[in-house]
């Protein structure tokens, strides 16, 4: 029986589908305890590749008979190889095109909803690294926030909805992955704002994005506003788009904070961030829906695949909104963080614009899940 | 530098070739001997690691030239 590939978009429509499907993962150990394709109905066999070279027999056993196997590696290579023995042995099997590599680039747009003048809100859902990306539509006109270096998926997206590309944002200098913003910019001759905090040592040009800078989309009423929320980084900017919709960047998760450690000192930033989340996003309508950068759990995906929360249920529901005390808040996101993102000084490094890797050097810094968040 | 009995050029290949070829080249070695390989594929430190590692073999060292990255593994 022939193997047949199988996309990221096919695996990323099951897993939001919470098909149930079963899992080969041929990497080693540690690349798979570190991370994986996450699925609420995904079951998991993991034996690396080189362990089955002199064949596949032994785990014939462990396989299911009924169910769809699914064999993943890095790159692809040693998943083809090992689908292939197991093919021969009779099992109908697939393999993940492109790998883990590819997965980690999957972008899925989805819409979020309309705006109130008729234009529309997508995410872009990375369902690989957690990283959420947005896309503002209005008359003809795009705004983009925390795009990923994937630029040509929103590039081409734009193109088929007919809208141009008119401003880029990113809430804040990125740590967990290399941001397309600039290169977007630069492409399609739209406005590059960041956070100037932020960007005290980036060396390219950029509009300083601040509190009380509104930004029109198209003619009409979609507002923009900056809402200085630091707190994960001393410069991190949030934005309410069109009274509806709180865009949080990585200061507030569906089911977590944001960590404030990535950029300075845990110490420093705790006040800001506390302040953030507990004074200014406080003050905000609880009828808000909060679209957050990154997510960090499968379960944290509403039914269509989107990452979206109004803020009174968070206010209610999310551990980190409900610490009274502010010494036990501190200790919560000082004292119990977890690893940082991969390389993410050199990414860091990547967003100031002061180093330029290749792209296969980029795919390989960003490797493995985002871990922006503390819980 | 180390001494070793045997090199294996495995540059240019992608998984899992180098693991492939490092495995049929250390079937030729006695156990003491020590295989050295190069290989230009990123994911080869990781899997070569860990594939000694489960086979009983001494990953004794590792080096970096350029893209070219060196292994001398000691048959266990």
């Amino acid at each position: 029986m022939p193997v047949t590939p199988m996309t990221t978009k096919e695996v990323a429509k099951k897993v939001i589908n919470k098909e149930s499907f079963f899992i080969l993962d041929v990497r080693n150990e540690d690349a798979f305890q570190d991370w994986k394709v996450e699925g609420e109905n995904v079951q998991y066999l993991n034996i690396p590749y080189f362990d089955l070279l002199d064949g596949v027999e032994e785990i014939l056993p462990q396989l299911p008979q009924d169910k769809e196997v699914l064999v993943i590696c890095a790159k692809e290579g040693s998943s083809i190889m090992v689908a292939e023995m197991l093919s021969e042995e009779g099992l109908t099997v697939s393999y993940l095109q492109g790998g883990m590599k590819a997965w980690s680039e999957h972008l899925e747009p989805v819409k979020v909803g309309d705006l109130k003048d008729g234009g529309e809100l997508y995410q872009f859902v990375r369902i690989g690294k957690g990283c959420l990306s947005y896309m503002v539509v209005s008359n003809g006109e795009a705004a983009l926030i925390d795009a990923t270096r994937m630029t040509d998926v929103y590039m081409d997206f734009a193109k088929e909805i007919s809208a141009t590309i008119t401003h880029v944002f990113d809430t804040h200098l990125h740590a967990d992955h290399i941001s397309g913003g600039r290169q977007i910019a630069e492409a399609v001759n739209a406005t590059y704002w960041l956070p100037p905090k932020d960007a005290a040592e980036v060396v390219f040009q950029y509009e300083p994005l601040e509190e009380g800078n509104d930004v029109m989309i198209g003619n009409t009423t979609i507002q923009i506003q900056p809402l200085y929320s630091p707190g994960h980084t001393i410069g991190s900017t949030s934005f309410i788009i069109d009274d509806t919709y709180l865009l949080s960047g990585d200061i507030l998760f569906i089911d977590s904070i944001g960590r404030p450690d990535l950029a300075g000192l845990a110490e420093d930033w705790v006040g800001d961030l506390r302040e953030t989340l507990y004074k200014r996003y406080k003050a905000l309508s609880d009828e808000l829906i909060v679209l957050p950068a990154h997510f960090m759990i499968m379960e944290e995906l509403n039914e269509d695949g989107s990452v979206s929360e109004k803020l009174g249920t968070l206010s209610e529901k999310n551990h980190g909104l409900n610490i009274e005390d502010e010494a036990v808040f501190r200790e919560m996101v000082t004292g119990n963080l977890p690893p940082q993102p991969n390389a993410y000084q050199e990414i860091r490094e990547t967003n100031m614009g002061k180093i330029t890797p290749d792209d296969e050097k980029q795919r390989e810094m960003e490797i493995g899940p985002n871990r922006c968040a503390v819980r | 530098m180390m001494n070793s009995d045997k090199v294996l050029d495995a540059k240019g290949l992608a998984c899992p070739m180098p693991i492939v070829k490092t495995k049929k080249a250390m079937n030729e070695l006695e156990s003491g001997q020590v295989l050295e390989i190069h290989a230009t594929d990123k994911g080869a430190k990781a899997d070569l690691t860990a594939w000694a590692k489960s086979g009983g073999h001494d990953l004794v060292n590792h080096a970096e030239e350029g893209d070219v990255l060196k292994f001398w593994i000691k048959k266990g």
